[in-house]
């Protein structure tokens, strides 16, 4: 008998605010542990969780880009159970009245159109992390994560494929990441999926018992979760026996999919308004503003690069990859370089260093400024494309100007005529066999005296100039 | 002792105007609490020294030409639910027993920065739950008019060391009226602010929806004083409110000719005490003869107000109370067995009885199958009592009641009835859950020479005609100062 999966994601993302949703601590990735934390976001007695606004305007992006109904009024409501690395010990989120109802992202599948429909996106607080030592008998608790604003988008049970939820997640964290709600930065936590996942006999209207895997961490191990558990429940119908409802997780080194705990599932969470907030009251002015500054999302973004910097669709497409790229790009053409080749370097040069050193290009040492003045300084024959090349990966590495390495180094391409000329001449007196050769014929002799003319330059000749004149010297 | 008759008030302006030095005031103060906190528990925590440094320092301030603010070199004394930066805050709880907090309340900052010298943190119930101060960790604080009654509670620390001249001002917080009937055993003054009026940050928290800090004095004027100090907005409490704060002394003794008061029929019935009856009546007489106007009125679900305040205020307190769970400060059980059984014995080692009761009462309202029989139920009846209030207020302006059914009784005698105890608060509850203002002034003591306070409750922010209300029967009556009987 054939199956048909059903499958509803829970997508936990992580707002790209400056400071936490509930207190003014740094959300920064990457601080020392225990050092982004305050009164508030360790839960100490007494202290109350302020609503950071800026937080909910970024939701606010999320459900204008699908459709979502954001209510007028919202309540945050306290979700409670004892964890260590919950210092409050409950959680801050939504429960009855979520900011956000409804919506939907619409899928171009192999087999045509499909939506996949909003159940809700609702706020929420992370919790701080648990860190155990091999061999410690005692764990740690790092507060930095505490408070970091999320989003938890919950779709109804619509995915009958892996396609489907392939294409999903990637477009969702096209959303996130153009909106500017999220950095969408796997590695570093800003998104996390729970999958809810039943089988049906082909025919069977009404759905069956449901698993849910929690706490995936990558798409890939997304899938991989979901294929495994599709497949595990498909093995335990065929062998007559009945799929129980439980809460499981995968473990992506091993491929193995096993249940959580039982103490760590069996909640109850205990939600009601959380008192120490007022409720968020969102009005058309609000919206209308947010609408108004929605960033240009990754398809204008393509088109327009495509039809106002006359690029190719495949550089578009490279370009528009993340809004960081597009940006740099722009501002490289921004500062007066030619399109086409400022997009070859950002698409070469730019994209292979950035990956050859995981770094962002926030990081990167060559500011835009400074790419544009080495692709002028080629344009106008100051130095050759090959010497750019060097000069561009030691301004990569130590963040200095173009101009200042290449007159440092005596880079700068000898362009004038009679100094050329000179070279050129000593070249051809010296080698007389050649000359006879090419005036017999062997025209592709060129390369060679061109290259005796770089040898003697050491390479600052500028070759464009060195044919011209040895093709009039010659004849 | 002269100094004793002086309030908060006629003291800032003697230190202000160099008569007499914060130095002098607070060891006289620190004197009493030596004198007296062998039999009275006032406070859980004395800071001596601090207090010293910080008159001396007040002193200089004056005598260099500063502004030493409105409460300058005045010796308070801060409820110990109420966090203060550098001093031990422990809510009256063993599970608090040595936590030394790093910030200061939103009200300490703005008492300091008026000048105001802490001298110590005074007893309360159990992270004040309790209605006599006998659920404290520490000893039970006692009634300075007779030391075999209970101070009142949950802030009877406050107005025990106001009683016994342990401090020359204080603050209480308030949930279901543990400012306003520990002030009335106490026979001191207390007011419960409008909620939102006072900042709650830095307030440990019993129940969110209906904690509010408020002063508590010697008299009417001090406690307008210190409210004029402490309250207004502040952006770190969400639910604090953004409105100008009056200055409540210009108008306080403006008469009250033409104000209608009613009198709620539901408030006077079976259960309260004859003489407290009998007090209560006459300072109806006396607010008639100062041109007040009275009209009977009902307040019908008055009778709901206790189970809906212990199905509400268990239920935020439940949530409220999770994070002790000896992790990151506070008590931890020694050598427990795994992180559950660290949770399990660090709470049960650490919460007292009283407290794990509303943590049950609480935690069984909020459960699955539970919550809309008495959560939602709850927030329902809620809305009704307020209700009730807004009706009452279209055709008076203020409500006189009385503060608690009895007076002082025994220490002891209510503790192990829970059920007769939530009973002392049966007539300051419903004003929490409303959200609305109420004042415990001295109206008279029994035949027992135990002092006995008069309740007003007034509109959202009405502050202002609660302290004219209450200076306008304290004319008469006197404050805890002058009158006949009052422990110095
Ligand atoms: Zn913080």
């Amino acid at each position: 008998m054939k199956y048909i999966p059903t499958v509803g994601l829970e997508i936990h993302s992580q707002l790209a605010t400056k400071t936490k949703i509930f207190c003014g601590c740094p959300t920064a990735f990457g601080g020392e542990s225990n050092t982004h934390g305050c009164p508030v976001c360790l839960g100490m007695p007494g202290v109350l969780p302020v609503l950071n606004k800026h937080a909910v305007e970024l939701a606010m992006r999320m459900a204008l880009l699908t459709n979502g109904e954001i209510q007028k009024r919202s309540y945050f409501a306290r979700k409670n159970y004892f964890y260590p690395d919950l210092p409050k010990g409950y959680q801050i989120s939504m429960f009855e009245f979520p900011l956000i109802k409804g919506g939907y992202i619409d899928l171009k599948t192999e087999n045509g159109p499909k939506r996949i429909r909003f159940n809700r996106i609702h706020m929420e607080e992370d919790a701080g992390k648990l860190i155990h030592v091999e061999g410690d008998i005692e764990s740690y608790f790092d507060v930095n994560r505490c408070g970091v604003p999320l989003i938890e988008t919950v779709t109804e049970p619509d995915f009958g494929t892996l396609e489907q939820v392939s294409l999903f997640l990637n477009q969702l964290k096209e959303l996130l990441i153009f909106s500017g709600a999220s950095l969408g930065n796997m590695e570093q936590g800003n998104i996390r999926v729970d999958a809810n996942i039943s089988i049906r006999p082909q025919g069977q209207k009404e759905l069956n018992t449901r698993t849910e895997i929690k706490n995936m961490n990558s798409f890939v191990n997304a899938l991989a979760a979901i294929e495994h558990e599709i497949a595990r429940q498909t093995d335990i119908v065929e062998q007559g026996k009945k799929v129980i409802q439980e809460t499981l997780l995968y473990d992506p080194v091993h491929g193995i999919i096993a249940p959580m705990r039982s103490k760590e599932e069996a909640h109850d969470y205990r939600y009601f308004p959380e008192p120490d907030l007022v409720p968020v009251f969102v009005d058309d002015e609000w919206i209308d503003r947010i609408r108004s500054e929605l960033p240009e999302m990754r398809n204008e973004k393509r088109n327009r690069f495509i039809q106002e910097h006359g690029l190719p669709e495949y550089d578009a497409e490279i370009l528009t990859t993340s809004p960081d790229i597009a940006k740099y790009y722009e501002l490289v053409i921004g500062e007066g370089a030619d399109p086409k080749k400022a997009s070859n370097w950002v698409m070469g040069e730019v994209l292979r260093i950035l990956n050859e050193t995981r770094i962002t290009i926030d990081e990167f040492k060559v500011k835009p400024s400074m790419l544009a003045e080495l692709l002028i300084m080629i344009d106008n024959g100051s130095i050759s494309g090959s010497m750019a090349k060097t000069v561009f990966d030691e301004m990569a590495s130590n963040g200095r100007h173009p101009k200042i390495i290449v007159a440092e180094k005596g880079l700068t391409q000898i362009s004038d005529k009679g100094e050329l000329k000179k070279v050129i001449r000593e070249v051809i007196e010296s080698n007389p066999n050649e000359v006879e050769k090419y005036k017999s014929g062997k025209t592709n002799l060129i390369a060679f005296f061109v290259g005796q003319v770089m040898k003697m330059t050491r390479g600052k000749a500028n070759p464009q100039e060195v044919n011209v004149i040895l093709r009039e010297m010659l004849s | 002792m002269e100094l004793f008759e002086s309030g908060a008030c006629d003291l800032a302006i003697k230190i202000k105007t160099g008569t007499i030095s914060s130095e002098e005031v607070t060891k006289a103060v620190l004197q009493k609490i030596e004198q007296r906190e062998y039999d009275i528990n006032a406070y859980i925590t004395t800071t001596p020294e601090l207090a010293l440094k910080r008159a001396k320092s007040i002193d200089i301030q004056r005598i260099q030409g500063k502004d030493i603010g409105l409460l300058g070199g005045i010796p308070m004394a801060i409820k110990d639910s109420i966090i203060t930066a550098g001093i031990r805050t422990t809510a009256g709880s063993h599970i608090l027993e040595n936590f030394i907090p790093p910030y200061n309340a939103h009200v300490i900052d703005k008492l300091l920065d008026a000048g105001a010298v802490i001298v110590g943190k005074t007893n309360t119930d159990e992270f004040t739950m309790g209605s006599t101060c006998e659920t404290s960790y520490f000893k039970p604080a006692r009634n300075p008019h007779n030391t075999g009654r209970v101070t009142g509670g949950s802030s009877g620390g406050s107005a025990a060391a106001l009683a016994a001249h342990e401090c020359i001002a204080a603050l209480g917080s308030d949930t279901g009226g543990s400012i306003r009937q520990p002030a009335s055993f106490c026979g001191i003054t207390g007011i419960k602010p409008t909620y939102g009026r006072v900042s709650r940050y830095g307030l440990i928290a019993y129940a969110s929806s209906l904690d509010q800090i408020g002063p508590m004095t010697k008299s009417v004027k001090d406690s307008a004083l210190v409210l004029s100090v402490i309250a207004g907005y502040d952006n770190r409490d969400s639910t604090c409110l953004n409105e100008p704060v009056p200055d409540y002394l210009t108008e306080i003794d403006s008469g009250i000719s033409g104000i209608k008061i009613g009198l709620p029929k539901e408030y006077f019935e079976e259960g309260l005490d004859s003489e407290v009856c009998d007090i209560t009546m006459k300072a109806v007489e006396i607010m008639k003869s100062e041109g007040a106007e009275f009209i009977d009125i009902s307040l019908p679900h008055t009778e709901y107000a206790i189970p809906t305040y212990y199905l509400l205020a268990t239920a935020e307190a439940s949530a409220n109370l999770e994070r002790y769970d000896g992790v990151r400060y506070g008590y931890r059980a020694e050598n427990p067995e795994n992180l559950y059984d660290m949770y399990c014995k660090s709470r049960s080692e650490g919460f007292g009885i009283e407290v794990k009761r509303r943590i049950m009462l609480g935690t069984y309202c909020l459960s699955a199958g539970y919550y809309d029989a008495y959560y939602r139920k709850a927030q329902k009846v809620r809305r009704l009592i307020k209700e009730d209030f807004d009706k009452a207020f279209k055709t008076v302006d203020a409500i006189l009641t009385p503060v608690s059914p009895t007076p002082a009784f025994p220490l002891g005698s209510k503790i192990n009835d829970p059920l007769q105890m939530y009973l002392a608060d049966i007539y300051t509850i419903s004003l929490n859950l409303a959200g609305l203002p109420g004042i415990s002034v001295p109206a008279g003591k029994t035949s027992d020479n135990l002092p006995v306070g008069v309740q007003f409750m007034g509109r959202v922010l009405d502050e202002n005609l609660l302290f004219r209300l209450a200076y306008a029967l304290e004319r008469n009556v006197g404050t805890s100062l002058t009158y006949e009987g009052a422990v110095v």
